[in-house]
């Protein structure tokens, strides 16, 4: 059985400065699964994130998140911006970074010192970030700094974790690690991830659906479902193979190279 | 007596100076962690040319300016969110407000003084309502600041989060932007505007290389503040020159002390013999 939807989107459009991002994109998310986003720059994936945030409006459709009202289901919603880290914020311990954001809209000093180390030593413990609490930000490696800002994310309570292209600038390794760690809260902690990114590779294998977004439209799936030559021809108004070659599968877009999109590779029914 | 504190100057001094030490660094603390130094630099300098105004029309120099840095800040609130688009609209403004502080030093040529303690600072003039005044902007800077701390801080590290959280970003910027004006518009006679950043950017500077910690950071900077303008103006008193070079100089050293030593603090709390260890 299906768990229940944390979003359900119909027909959604968003315009920013009135250019046409995408319309028509559907959304059906179930509670703790993983999806990823793919499409290339300008497509909309950061823009779809801002509008489930509640940062720009929404131009056409309708959107339902966690059953409740927009407002009051934001609030459950860990943002990672791609934002580089600041000079100054650098030097910040992980602990200090992460409990900057714990119940962060209320005015006034905090005076539950207790309660704010609990929820950022919680928040660490989620992402298995506990041991970098003293490190400053700048000491840590690409991965770990990533972990510290999705600790950051989920130092309130959240239901849904957005990480806006949190791979990049990552070795294999790293970005390994820190998708199976997205994975783990997803599986394990019923949190529901949406992860964007160009490279569609490093998280075949942890996918339940993909949201891919190109030409103004975008269209949500399951790998088997939406890897294919039609749908993603469509969706890229081009001719698009999706081919298997010694259970590789394989995406080509037209003829030339495009990092985001040439050749993604996945052995099908992989697991993580 | 210490210091000279049998002198009213030494003492109004001493009042508004530690004022004035305190509230800039936390303030600062701020400035710097978002990046906003350009910003505290243009605003000191449209004080200037508030104060020049003010003195060619006849005015206290405070009148120009609180209202000048105010407005400045307003239109920096207003110009842009973007930190790029923030840096243009600051040159701008900038430009501008430099531009006519020339023309009232040219229109005004009879009294020097004034215009040089704009640009450099005489926390020895400070007179009795100066300190007052000083004391007063300080403690309700200080009491604003930590009515905002916590979503300043968190719209300071991950803006967008914050704001799907209901933080209101414009607003708390231009608060912040507000608060920046008024302190740099007190402390602009005290160090003058060509070396606010003593205060402002220097002892916060050094505190976020000695601390790791938010709240213990600011008290650090508070402290670091409060102790060069004490120092500078003992210096002063002591040895000659101006009190503003010493503590420009006092926030200098510490600051590159600070340098040598926020690694080693780190090395310390590691217990590694790497500063800048990464997995």
């Amino acid at each position: 059985m299906t768990p229940s939807p944390v979003i359900v989107g119909a027909d959604l459009a968003c315009e920013l400065g009135g250019k046409l991002i995408f319309s028509q994109l559907d959304l059906h998310i179930p509670r703790g699964s993983f999806v990823g986003i793919f499409g290339p720059n300008g497509a909309g994936k950061t823009s779809l994130f801002r509008i489930l945030l509640g940062l720009i409006p929404l131009q056409g459709g309708t959107l339902q998140i966690l059953d409740s009202d927009l407002h009051a289901a934001r609030t459950q919603i860990g943002y990672v911006s791609q934002s580089e880290p600041k000079e100054a914020e650098g030097r910040l311990s992980v602990a200090a970074f992460v409990g900057a954001a714990w119940r962060g809209e209320r005015w006034g000093f905090s005076w539950r010192p207790q309660a704010l180390n609990q929820a950022v030593r919680s928040a660490l413990e989620l992402i298995n970030a506990a041991h970098l609490a003293s490190r400053p930000l700048q000491s840590l490696s690409g991965g770990q700094r990533q972990r510290a800002r999705i600790a950051q994310a989920l130092v309130n309570p959240a239901r849904i974790l957005l990480l806006d292209e949190p791979l990049n600038n990552l070795d294999p390794r790293s970005q390994q690690q820190l998708l199976h760690s997205a994975k783990a809260l997803a599986q394990e902690k019923g949190l529901t991830v949406l992860m964007t990114g160009h490279d569609i590779n490093p998280l075949l294998p942890y996918m339940d659906y993909v949201v891919y977004m190109a030409n103004g439209k975008g269209r949500m799936g399951t790998i088997n479902d939406l890897l294919t030559t039609p749908l993603l021809s469509e969706i890229y108004g081009t001719p698009v193979t999706v081919s298997e070659q010694n259970g590789i599968l394989c995406i080509r877009v037209g003829d030339g190279f495009s990092p985001e999109t040439i050749c993604h590779c996945h052995e099908p029914g992989a697991q993580p | 007596m210490i210091m000279g504190q049998e002198y009213a100057f030494m003492r109004h001094a001493l009042a508004a100076g530690t004022a004035i030490g305190a509230v800039s660094a936390a303030v600062g603390y701020f400035v710097t962690l978002r990046r906003q130094a350009f910003a505290a630099h243009a605003l000191s300098h449209v004080g200037f040319t508030g104060a020049a105004g003010a003195i060619l029309l006849g005015l206290n120099p405070y009148v120009g300016l609180f209202a000048i840095t105010f407005l400045a800040a307003l239109g920096l609130a207003w110009s842009g969110q973007r930190l790029s688009e923030r840096d243009v609209s600051v040159g701008m403004i900038l430009m501008f407000a430099l531009g006519l502080g020339v023309l009232f030093l040219n229109l005004y040529t009879a009294n020097a003084t004034a215009a040089m303690s704009i640009l450099f600072g005489s926390i020895v003039a400070v007179t009795i309502g100066q300190a007052w005044l000083s004391v007063g902007v300080a403690i309700a800077v200080m009491v604003l600041l930590a009515a905002i701390v916590r979503p300043l801080l968190y719209m300071s590290l991950n803006e967008e989060a914050a704001a799907g959280r209901g933080v209101p970003i414009k607003l708390l910027n231009a608060v912040f932007l507000g608060l920046l004006a008024v302190t740099v518009a007190i402390a602009v006679p005290v160090i003058g505007a060509l070396l606010i950043f003593a205060l402002l950017v220097g002892p916060p500077a050094a505190a976020q290389l000695l601390s790791k910690n938010v709240l213990t950071g600011i008290l650090l900077a508070a402290g670091l503040g409060v102790s060069e303008t004490w120092a500078g103006m003992g210096c002063s008193y002591y040895f000659g020159y101006p009190a503003s070079t010493w503590i420009a100089s006092l926030s200098f050293f510490v600051y590159l002390g600070a340098t040598f030593v926020g690694p080693w603090r780190e090395r310390w709390d590691d217990g590694s013999s790497s500063p800048k260890k990464a997995a």
